[in-house]
């Protein structure tokens, strides 16, 4: 956005280079604006955690209250999907769940990068998710793991057919974990961009572009509720399928 | 997200670097990354190891800042909470439990006190009424000591009153004797005769 006149709704997600770090190995490596929304979103949390929890009041202020509900909230839906078991992967959860939102959060600030809104960041937390369940599952429960495709019950015809569908149900939730994030940051984006290109588009043909200019200016509000409607819930769902998956790592075997 | 500039041309699809008819005096900046790759920026393969490289350092930081110092701070704020109010409720159901003992004891006391004073009563009541039963036989024996000696000398009285009597009717009978004959009797004569009238 910062180089671009056009109103090109794509320009967004561009990355640019503020550092080039050379080609090690052929391979391009860059500090980007996205590299510094990282690190933005882990020091904004970072410090608003502190912040907001300097005081260790036994009674609460705003910010410690804030501080205090989003772990609450977190290790509750921890809790609830996982049991008290998955509390061992709360930081983890806590830090997928702060993470995504912060980054949803600030790219809604006008001319901000939306981290969340590329690809390979959402696969990469994606994997994180689903390595840490293969992993912690198979040290925990070894060759048992192996039954979470493995459902009981079931006639030995069909048994095979059933572990097929069992094994790309879970090898596709990285895929529709990362996907769904992506898409979600991505598409509402571009349609905001798009319902605020046609009202500069309009205002610029003239008086009675200025009237005409109300509705999309209309959709642009109503989008960007939904957008931090989005924002926010797109963090949570991120948050409660990462306990979903956990639990099949703690509790495999349906 | 608007821009506010002035003529504009709005490209929704995926825009080709260099095709572009420049609209009215605007320019299209070619960023490097579009000029051998894929021109939409979330497809380009090219950024790919910078953004996990730095993804990876910035979640591995987050990740170490939250479970080693943001979320055990919380942590320790919710559990003191806890257990504040845990001491408290503790507290109160003890100072709850202390005075139902005290008040029990006072109720005890209470009983005892009043059982006391009742015995007390009754202890004064029976030593008084002991006493008055003392104080009225001795009074009673007294008074029947009294009467005895009283009739006793009620006795004597009549005896020596009864004595008198007799001296008085000789007296007498020998002087109605004399005046009627006019001779004096002899004593004795009118002794026996006095005698003979007070036993008949």
């Amino acid at each position: 956005m910062a180089s671009g006149s056009v109103i090109d709704p794509i320009h967004q997600f561009q990355i640019i280079k503020i550092v080039e770090l050379g080609q090690p190995g052929g391979i391009e490596l860059a500090f980007t604006n996205s590299a510094a929304f990282m690190f933005g979103i882990v020091a904004l949390v970072f410090f608003f955690l502190t912040f907001a929890t300097r005081g260790r009041t036994l009674v609460p202020g705003r910010l410690q209250s804030m501080a205090e509900l989003s772990y609450e909230f977190v290790a509750s839906t921890v809790r609830g999907s996982a049991g008290n078991e998955g509390m061992k992967f709360f930081p983890l959860v806590f830090s997928l769940f702060i993470f995504v939102l912060t980054a949803n959060m600030v790219g809604m600030i006008p001319y901000a990068f939306t981290v969340t809104s590329h690809l390979i960041v959402t696969a990469a937390l994606a994997l994180v998710v689903i390595l840490t369940v293969i992993i912690y599952g198979f040290v925990r429960h070894g060759t048992h793991f192996l039954h979470l495709f493995v459902p009981s019950g079931v006639p030995a015809f069909l048994l095979p057919f059933m572990v097929v569908i069992e094994v790309i149900s879970f090898l596709s939730r990285p895929i529709s974990l990362s996907l769904r994030l992506f898409a979600n940051m991505l598409a509402g984006h571009i349609a905001m961009k798009v319902f605020a290109g046609f009202i500069v588009m309009m205002t610029a043909s003239g008086v009675v572009g200025w009237f005409g200019a109300v509705l999309p200016l209309a959709m642009v509000v109503a989008l960007t509720a939904l957008e931090f409607l989005v924002a926010a819930l797109q963090a949570y769902v991120f948050a409660v399928l990462t306990c979903i998956y956990l639990n099949d790592a703690l509790h495999p075997g349906h | 997200m608007s821009e506010p500039h002035g003529p504009a041309a709005i490209i929704v699809a995926q825009a080709s670097p260099g095709t572009l008819p420049a609209a009215s005096g605007v320019e299209i900046a070619v960023p490097a990354a579009e000029a051998h790759g894929s021109n939409f920026p979330p497809f380009d393969v090219h950024t790919f190891p910078s953004q996990l490289l730095w993804l990876v350092i910035a979640f591995a930081a987050l990740y170490l800042l939250m479970s080693r110092v943001a979320l055990p701070r919380i942590a320790t704020i919710l559990e003191e909470r806890h257990d504040r109010i845990a001491d408290d409720i503790e507290e109160a159901g003890k100072l709850k439990a202390e005075s139902e003992a005290a008040a029990e004891a006072y109720e005890t006391a209470l009983a005892s006190a009043r059982a006391k004073a009742h015995g007390i009563a009754t202890e004064t009541r029976d030593t008084l009424a002991a006493e008055a039963e003392t104080r009225r036989k001795s009074l009673e024996a007294d008074l029947n000591v009294k009467l005895a000696a009283a009739e006793v000398q009620i006795a004597a009285t009549k005896t020596a009153a009864m004595a008198n009597v007799r001296g008085i009717a000789v007296e007498a009978a020998g002087t109605i004797v004399n005046t009627l004959i006019g001779a004096t009797p002899a004593p004795g004569a009118v002794e026996e005769a006095v005698d003979t009238a007070i036993k008949g």
